[in-house]
């Protein structure tokens, strides 16, 4: 019996590449959106201005506070009761710039808030202008606390992806879920999608690994 | 909009919504206890040098880390019949809960161990203490403020990862959510609700978390 859903397993393996294939879209696309909003999030964050700091304190305390399944229930099915329909991708990828860009926010800026003050001071007394700063001197020097972090977030949020399999996104853990119902082997079939999932997340941890030992002084 | 909330409803649900928060306290505590006994055995095994316990356990830690939490939660309950173990879903989910918080509380451990200056182990070992004396007298006892902070991350992060036991129909905080809105249909009051209480319990343990690292970090003054 075993061997026949193996050879069966094998049969509808383009279908796990296809899910792989989603995820890995999900992810790409949310990957950059997450890092482009936390970014600017995050120097909102740790900007000298009360009102934008505590604005974006709120929402990041609320993303940080509450399951991702929870806010990916409450986009789906709450945001079609205000008047705006989304489908299942798109409310996928907004779900994830939601939850990640909160996450990214947060390590973005404590690696800002890691700079002396002085930076800041020469940086200013030197005549540039505040975004010119920020790009020249803040951001370059910030990134080496940033980047471990921020990869091993990245691993995070790839897993997190498999969380959008709820909504009937058709990516690898709920191909695993269709295909587990009419080939009833749980073990083979989920050890499969864990090993994809494998192939694309432990390249990172050790990337991340090696970042952390490369960075720390 | 947010007009026309409606209240009532909710207090109409507020007992399944508090047996829903019992037992997602349940199945957090029970979960985060049995992963400090997972964490602390696998990181025992994993910085031990003795290679047929330590491979076991680099393999366990790092193949938990790099596959999603939902897959290894449908690994075991689509999994386990299939060996012909038949055991109740909120089992299922404990058991999926300890072992992946299980190893990363092992990674937090390994680190707090690995803090400890290295002159410290060599002040140990000149002073005349064995490799337990040691462990038990140097380097634990300053390991330990520095894991505890993580540790109570980990906890925030493991209330959180028990909502995905709704999806094996465990009847937790997220799953009375879903309870509502299937017989009602009210989404937002439903949803909401249950964020209100995950954010009640994220407050309440972050400010532990902020204090015990005020408390317990030893930053230097800059």
């Amino acid at each position: 019996m075993m061997a026949f859903y193996f050879s069966r397993l094998v049969e509808i393996f383009p279908f796990f590449l296809k899910g792989l294939w989603m995820t890995s879209k999900i992810a790409f696309i949310s990957l950059v959106s997450c890092t482009l909003i936390g970014f600017i999030l995050g120097i909102f964050r740790s900007s000298n201005n009360v009102i934008l700091r505590r604005i974006v304190g709120v929402y990041v305390a609320f993303v940080r506070g509450t399951p991702f399944v929870v806010q990916i229930f409450i986009i789906f099915f709450i945001l079609p009761e205000w008047g705006i329909q989304l489908d299942a991708f798109p409310a996928a990828l907004l779900a994830m710039a939601i939850m990640g860009s909160a996450f990214i926010c947060e390590i973005v800026a404590g690696g800002i808030n890691s700079i002396p003050r002085g930076q800041w001071e020469a940086a200013a007394s030197s005549g540039l202008t505040l975004v010119q700063q920020l790009r020249l001197i803040i951001v370059p020097q910030a990134m080496k606390v940033i980047l471990p972090p921020l990869v091993g977030q990245y691993v995070l949020l790839i897993k997190d992806t498999s969380v959008v399999s709820v909504i009937g996104v058709m990516e690898l853990t709920r191909v695993g879920w269709v295909t587990v119902v009419r080939i009833p082997e749980g073990l083979m079939v989920f050890s499969l999608v864990g090993a994809l999932y494998f192939v694309i997340s432990y390249p990172l941890i050790l990337l991340s690994n090696y970042m952390e030992q490369k960075m720390a002084v | 909009m947010l007009a026309d909330f409606n209240f009532r409803i909710i207090f109409e649900y507020l007992p399944l919504f508090l047996t829903g928060l019992k037992s997602t306290f349940f199945i957090s505590i029970v979960s985060l206890s049995l992963a400090l006994v997972t964490g602390i055995i696998a990181c025992a095994c994993r910085i031990s040098g003795i290679k047929p316990f330590k491979y076991p356990a680099i393999a366990y830690i790092e193949l938990i880390r790099s596959t999603p939490l939902l897959v290894q939660i449908y690994f075991l309950y689509f999994g386990l019949p299939t060996l012909g173990l038949r055991i109740p879903e909120i089992q299922t989910g404990i058991l999926a809960l300890m072992l992946n918080s299980g190893a990363y509380i092992a990674e937090i451990i390994r680190a707090g161990i690995n803090s400890v200056d290295h002159g410290q182990i060599e002040a140990g070992t000149s002073s005349g203490l064995n490799y337990f004396q040691r462990m038990r007298f140097i380097i634990l006892p300053q390991a330990l403020g520095v894991t505890i902070p993580p540790l109570l991350g980990q906890a925030i992060v493991l209330v959180k990862d028990s909502a995905l036991l709704s999806l094996i129909s465990v009847m937790e905080l997220t799953r009375c959510g879903q309870t509502m809105t299937s017989e009602r249909f009210m989404p937002s009051e439903a949803f909401f609700t249950v964020a209100f209480f995950y954010m009640c319990i994220y407050f309440c343990l972050k400010a532990l978390a902020d204090w015990s690292q005020r408390k317990l970090i030893f930053t230097e003054a800059c």
